[in-house]
């Protein structure tokens, strides 16, 4: 095995041919094409036995991805941005079906205004669906995560759809070294899909995905697909440390950075962890104790993992790349609901940052860490920060004066 | 499938396919027409759904359908068959399926989707020359919700949302078409009130490749206002006045499957649903009578 310079989009690709798919419905969106072209040009040529279908609509996609799994086929696809609320319906639906498929997200900020670069506002816009999400911050773990996703997906106390997601441009067209597994080793690891019996078959006739007239059986189903979901996160233990034993590479449901003596953690998901990962480093060589802890899930949430790796730190600069308008950061939320009621809680302290691609630079980083351990110190929560800094106020009234030029005044 | 061909009632299959007792309404014209596509399709079938009335045949833990079921959304069945039409493909080429496991995708979809929300996910499925029969049982309306105007409603009738003097001013949406104009491998118009015509359209739909369209008109008789025995009288009417040719495409050819000579007038039609009753009362509205009168006419006359 060596290590190759692949794009995240073609790891994503890697991912879903040695996981042995057999169906990918496709619809194109920037940043992704990339992934569905290759897979596309595999089928064509034969290096890959799968089926690719170009769907209408992501909307489209996400039905026929489903109903594929529905039937028995192993279901890969991948979306963006845009797309991935285009399918929100489906994406929303289809968990209750109780099949396993695997979609690719490659994180992309959304309209409006419509741009191209990434941030988390759309994945996280599918929080609530019932599909699981695994979230990378290397082109190596995405290759990995999509393996690992469909033997997640398909254990027989999970069946529901995972999304595993990446960050446009800055992993989807980024070359970065990358060891793909032997294919027979994956087969291993990740056997032929079996439906269970929940598939359509002329001898077996069945009905799925039926409409309930009853509160009660609603509220059943409802429970299950939650119930199955929390199960999902034990199960996760287990199987990245059966890849690791494989493989060689362990993919903790929590990343934990220099945790251990730090007094001040960063708490992020995505490619922009790495950039908080340099600025830990910078900073312990400064003589800070300062860690990082990434949840690669979201859901389910690593509740127990998060709540061990924080308890007894002073402060958590939670950056978040997404914006709930009219509450802030969405991870910040949801953090400060899962160490409620803990004891030696540490302060959390809400930045948002990154959104449309935006870069946070290493001095951005030492400044969040300075502004939480101040506030840890004071046992004071300061308000949540925007970051923007002035030189990018000064270029954006520029820019207003110049699409202000010719208008007559208000 | 049926293996004998069907020339006359008495070939109609005798067997009864879909189980009774279903939640539909009295009458439903939809499901007497899915009664009888189902007899002639046989078994083999995963019916995909669209959200609409049909929607609540299968509602957990029954099923009245011997076949199998999968309900999707309002936009994207035909994509729900693309998927299931794909996978048993493939499993058929890489995992060794059996053939005795494989099965037929067939959409049933109200008028609601398919000529409205569904239409662009229709549109795919025939382009991409998907393998499936589309069953669309066309109520002009959504019935599911009270009868508001669809794209498939018809000109002047009255709906929950047209509620007023005019009805609805705009013209049905010629579903047909649109579909005949995708080249699909087979379409054709049909009713439950002519078994004999739709069985014949089934059986030769069932024995195609490709997507193949079966649009039958759905008398209802609480969106249309009649009694539910009237359904197959308010059929007749339907055919006998021209307003719902019966017709089939293959081949690149619309063949007319029956001719109503001498068509009645629409009057008789228009008279026996209370979603025109104010074409009638409290006066006689001739203007918009006629204009009806006049778009049958024509139509009638350019297809000879």
């Amino acid at each position: 095995m060596t290590r190759e310079l692949m794009t995240g989009n073609a790891a994503a690709a890697w991912g879903a041919r040695l996981a042995d798919v057999d169906y990918v419905p496709a619809f194109p969106i920037t940043p992704q094409t990339e992934i569905i072209e290759l897979l596309a040009a595999w089928c064509d040529t034969g290096v890959m036995n799968a089926r690719v279908t170009m769907l209408e609509s992501e909307h489209s996609m996400i039905t026929a991805a489903a109903a594929a799994a529905a039937t028995g086929a192993r279901v890969f696809t991948a979306t963006s941005s845009q797309g991935l609320l285009y399918a929100m319906e489906m994406l929303y639906a289809t968990p209750g079906w109780r099949v396993p498929f695997v979609v690719v997200n490659v994180s992309r900020a959304l309209a409006t205004p419509i741009t191209l670069e990434p941030d988390h506002n759309d994945i996280l816009g599918t929080r609530d669906s019932g599909c699981l999400q695994i979230h990378c911050a290397t082109c190596q773990e995405v290759a990995d995560s999509i393996i690992i996703a469909h033997r997640l997906a398909e254990d027989p106390q999970v069946r529901l759809p995972v999304l595993v997601n990446m960050d446009g441009f800055y992993l989807s067209f980024t070359r970065e070294p990358v060891m793909l597994p032997e294919a027979d080793a994956v087969r291993q690891f990740l056997p032929a899909y079996s439906a269970l019996g929940a598939q359509f078959r002329s001898s077996a006739p069945q009905s799925q995905a039926a409409a309930v007239l009853s509160s009660s059986q609603y509220s059943y189903f409802r429970y299950q697909a939650h119930l199955a979901s929390m199960q999902a996160l034990p199960l996760y233990d287990g199987v990245a440390a059966e890849y690791e034993r494989r493989f060689g590479r362990y993919h903790a449901a929590v990343d934990a950075y220099r945790c251990d003596d730090a007094e001040i953690v960063f708490f992020m998901i995505g490619s922009f962890a790495t950039k908080a990962r340099a600025a830990v480093d910078a900073l312990r060589a400064a003589g800070h104790r300062i860690g990082l802890v990434r949840p690669r899930l979201i859901r389910p949430y690593p509740a127990a993992a998060i709540r061990a790796l924080l308890a007894g730190k002073r402060g958590v600069a939670v950056v978040d790349q997404n914006l709930s308008f009219g509450m802030g950061g969405v991870l910040h939320a949801e953090l400060a609901a899962a160490l409620y009621g803990t004891s030696h809680t540490p302060l959390l302290v809400s930045f948002v940052g990154g959104l449309g691609g935006r870069d946070i630079a290493p001095e951005e980083f030492y400044e969040m860490a300075a502004i939480t351990r101040k506030a840890a110190d004071a046992g004071v929560v300061p308000e949540p920060r925007l970051l923007y800094t002035g030189e990018e106020l000064r270029d954006m009234r520029a820019s207003q004066t110049i699409a202000a030029a010719g208008k007559p005044a208000a | 499938m049926s293996q004998t061909h069907i020339e006359r009632m008495s070939d109609l299959p005798a067997a009864r396919l879909l189980a009774p007792g279903t939640a539909m309404c009295a009458g439903c014209g939809g499901l007497a027409a899915l009664h009888q596509v189902c007899d002639v399709l046989g078994t083999r079938t995963v019916i995909v759904n669209a959200a609409g009335c049909l929607t609540l045949l299968a509602v957990y833990p029954h099923s009245p359908f011997r076949g199998s079921w999968l309900y999707t959304a309002m936009a994207s069945a035909p994509a729900g068959a693309q998927g299931v039409r794909d996978a048993l493909d493939v499993l058929r080429a890489k995992r060794g399926l059996p053939a005795e496991e494989d099965l037929s995708a067939v959409v049933l979809t109200g008028d609601g989707a398919a000529y409205g929300m569904g239409l662009s996910a229709t549109s795919a499925a025939i382009e991409r020359g998907l393998d499936f029969l589309y069953l669309c049982y066309d109520n002009e309306g959504y019935g599911n919700t009270g009868q508001q105007t669809s794209d498939a409603t018809p000109h002047a009738a009255r709906t929950a949302t047209h509620g007023g003097r005019r009805g609805y001013p705009g013209l049905k949406k010629d579903l047909f078409a649109i579909w005949t104009a995708h080249r699909p491998a087979y379409a054709a118009t049909a009713i439950n009130s002519e078994p004999l015509d739709l069985a014949r359209k089934v059986e030769a739909a069932a024995a195609l490749k490709g997507p193949r369209l079966i649009l039958a008109l759905a008398p209802c008789p609480t969106g249309w206002g009649f009694e539910p025995a009237e359904l197959v009288n308010v059929g007749h009417l339907a055919v006998r006045s021209g307003v719902w040719p019966l017709k089939e495409y293959r081949d690149g050819r619309v063949v007319h499957t029956r001719v109503p000579r001498p068509r009645l007038p629409v009057d008789a039609y228009l008279r026996a649903q209370r979603r025109y009753a104010h074409l009638f009362a409290p006066e006689r509205d001739d203007a918009v009578i006629a204009e009806i009168q006049a778009g049958v006419d024509t139509y009638w006359s350019t297809v000879g």
